[in-house]
């Protein structure tokens, strides 16, 4: 007899904070850096314990300088050891932005191969709820356009858990983006469920009539649209990115070619964003089996407001997708 | 200005009928566009132009029976750059009758309709004009459904009118009937063949074959008769003089387009051709078999289908006879024949055994080449047969 699939139920939280201590637990070389991850247990609570758990030595709390603690990672990386930074969130990285940018992503081009930054920088990303406009946004198109790096967005609970893990097998800088908006969101994972690639895009949902193209925060939420698609007899397909740079767009590109249409569904504002690329590409290259034009459902281009029912507001929410491609395929 | 003529559908053809024209004065028209419907002793023909430029005139009316050869339309060769292509219907206007020029302005509106680029692309396919499907999408855009629509509407239409064409189908077999018998005697009066016959051993063929359509689905399993074919245009590459017409002297052809003998359910045989088939692949060749061979049946061949043919084959297929010996399609210099595929006993490097296998023959124009090349063509046929995989 087959053994049964095993579930247990996990917060997105819970699901970050196995994945850190596998880390710690299979390599000596890893250990986690960032603001108020030891003493406070993280700012949102993912590494609680784990100081504890591991020591000062491997769970390092720093300065309130993004630009100084990356760049430190930057350098243990270079010198040998596999450091999980942690920036609060993706707003305050930009702080780091040079050392990222003109650092860690660029070393391996510059020392002709010789030099690679094996580093993980995690980030929180996202409207998490009324942290007003400061702490709310959305910069994963910003990381998606530099060469030299890893992007990946981790839009599940078995992303949450999995793709740190196979993160630091890289030999180069790979940006990590969570999101903070889901740490209490509980889900059911098989028990040793295992990811096993961090390249490609997954198509989480199988459908015919459309394909809509999402990652992140946008994840569940698309799956809620379709099953609600499904009820008036639409049958879509949901692909999840998972990985921002370099984009698997083979995946999204079969699907379109099978279903003709496609919507792209992101928080982070509309121009100059994924679904830009994403609907660049779509259009580049399955421009002939299109049968409508390529949509895109993105943030509204404001600093994202304080006020509850504006925050919401500002982002796609499941009803809006739902209408978006009801719109599309009815032409209602 | 360019002469578009009546053109000859094969050595039998002495004149047609224009049922329909498909282009209209004022249109343009690039190579491989039909032009025309002729019905001639083969069924209704569908003409290709082989020109670019914009038609001038149209000479025949249609409905009228003409001789091969005869001026049907004049074409003014344009030069079809940009410029040109936008400029030069605004000169056509001021000459252009009342009716063709509301087609004209139809065909013009027909750039401003708006079509997704999958509609688009399945009506082209099936060759549907855009004005005349209904949008349902964003602003009346044409979808692939509103296609889809016209199509299946269209199937239903040629439905019944096949039902209505029977009586007249019964009729023109007559006519196939003479035109089989004008060419054959053509080339019995005048083409002295020679006759080779080469005992082919397809046992790892068939064996290929079968591993290969065990990855293939259904619809587009290979038949044996597939690997014939790719043989033949591969072997034939080494023998440029077989693949050739007799016209005043041997004149070898450059593509090799395999003429394939299709029975009709009512007798009679068509043959078109197979174009490029040595640039095919095998799946590609099968393709076109599953595309012509209904068509031929339905008597719905294009003019490049019918005239092309560079040799011919003839295959008896399961159960047929053993071995077939052909009569030359003239201008044709060569046709081969392949007879039913049989198990029989097969002796080999001193041991006997039993093998599938097939009678291969070539009916040669002596004129054109003698039995000597008609012995090496089947040799490396057969050898060519053996490399299955390689084909």
């Amino acid at each position: 007899m087959e053994n049964p699939v095993m579930n247990t139920t996990l917060t997105y939280r819970e699901a970050l904070k196995q994945g850190i201590r596998e880390a710690l637990q299979n390599d000596k070389d890893v250990f986690l850096m960032g603001e108020d991850v030891g003493r406070y247990g993280g700012a949102f609570a993912v590494s609680k314990g784990l100081l504890q758990e591991f020591g000062e030595e491997r769970i390092m709390d720093v300065p309130l300088s993004e630009s100084g603690f990356v760049g430190a990672g930057i350098g243990a990386a270079l010198a040998g050891m596999k450091p999980i930074v942690e920036v609060m969130t993706v707003n305050f990285s930009l702080l780091a932005m040079d050392q990222i940018v003109n650092n860690a992503a660029t070393l391996q081009h510059m020392s002709g191969g010789q030099l690679h930054v094996p580093l993980v920088i995690r980030m929180g990303c996202g409207i998490s709820k009324q942290l007003g406009a400061q702490h709310s946004h959305s910069w994963e198109p910003f990381y998606a356009h530099i060469p030299g790096l890893v992007v990946l967005s981790a839009g599940t609970h078995e992303d949450a858990r999995g793709m740190l893990r196979l993160a630091l097998l890289s030999p180069d800088p790979v940006v990590l983006f969570e999101y903070t908006g889901m740490l209490n969101l509980e889900k059911e994972v098989a028990v040793d469920s295992d990811i096993l690639d961090i390249s490609k895009a997954k198509v989480l949902k199988k459908g015919k009539d459309i394909t809509i193209i999402t990652y992140g925060i946008g994840v569940y939420k698309c799956l809620d649209a379709a099953a609600e698609l499904a009820t008036v007899g639409i049958d879509a397909e949901v692909i999840d990115l998972r990985v921002l740079r370099p984009l698997d767009e083979f995946t999204f590109l079969a699907s379109v070619a099978k279903t003709h249409r496609a919507i792209i569904v992101e928080d982070a504002w509309r121009s100059v964003s994924v679904s830009s690329e994403v609907s660049a590409r779509i259009m580049e290259k399955t421009f002939y089996d299109l049968d409508a034009p390529v949509l895109r459902l993105c943030g509204i281009e404001v600093p994202i407001p304080y006020p509850a029912h504006l925050e919401e507001a500002a982002v796609p929410q499941i009803q809006d997708i739902v209408n978006a491609v009801k719109k599309m395929i009815h032409h209602d | 200005m360019i002469e578009f003529l009546m053109p000859s559908l094969g050595a039998d053809m002495e004149d047609g009928t224009l049922i329909e024209w498909k282009k209209r004065t004022g249109d343009s028209v690039k190579r491989g566009d039909i032009i025309a419907e002729v019905e001639t002793q083969k069924g209704l023909i569908e003409i290709e132009v082989f020109d670019e430029g914009i038609i001038e005139k149209l000479l025949i009316e249609e409905g009228t029976k003409v001789p091969v050869g005869t001026v049907l339309a004049l074409i003014d060769p344009i030069e079809v750059s940009l410029e040109t292509k936008k400029e030069k219907p605004i000169e056509l206007h001021p000459i252009q009758e009342k009716t063709t020029e509301g087609i004209t302005q139809e065909a013009e509106r027909e750039i401003h309709i708006k079509a997704s680029p999958l509609a688009k692309k399945m009506a082209e396919d099936h060759h549907i004009a855009l004005f005349q499907i209904k949008g349902s999408g964003f602003d009346g855009a044409i979808t692939k459904e509103d296609v889809e629509h016209v199509i299946a509407q269209r199937d239903v239409i040629d439905k019944e009118k096949t039902v209505i064409e029977t009586e007249k189908t019964v009729a023109s077999s007559e006519a196939i009937r003479a035109a089989i018998a004008a060419a054959m005697s053509k080339s019995n009066r005048e083409i002295p063949h020679y006759y080779l016959e080469k005992k082919i051993d397809l046992t790892k063929a068939l064996t290929w074959l079968q591993e290969a359509n065990e990855q293939r689905k259904v619809q587009s399993r290979l038949l044996p008769v597939v690997l014939f074919i790719k043989a033949i245009a591969k072997t034939l590459l080494d023998f440029p003089d077989l693949n050739a017409i007799w016209d005043n002297g041997l004149k070898p052809k450059k593509d090799i387009n395999i003429g394939f003998v299709v029975a009709l359910h009512n007798g009679g045989i068509m043959v078109p051709a197979i174009h490029q088939a040595d640039l095919k692949t095998v799946d590609e060749i099968m393709q076109t078999l599953n595309d012509i061979i209904p068509r031929a049946r339905a008597m719905k061949l294009r003019s490049s289908e019918l005239s092309d043919g560079t040799i011919t084959l003839t295959s008896m297929g399961d159960g047929g006879a053993d071995a077939v010996f052909g009569v030359i399609y003239p201008p044709q210099v060569a046709i081969i024949g392949f007879g039913s595929i049989s198990e029989q006993p097969f002796a080999e490097n001193g041991m006997l055994g039993v093998r599938s296998v097939v009678n291969a023959t070539l009916a040669g124009d002596h004129r054109a080449t003698d039995g000597l090349t008609g012995s090496q063509f089947l040799n490396l046929l057969a050898r060519n047969l053996q490399k299955p995989e390689s084909l």
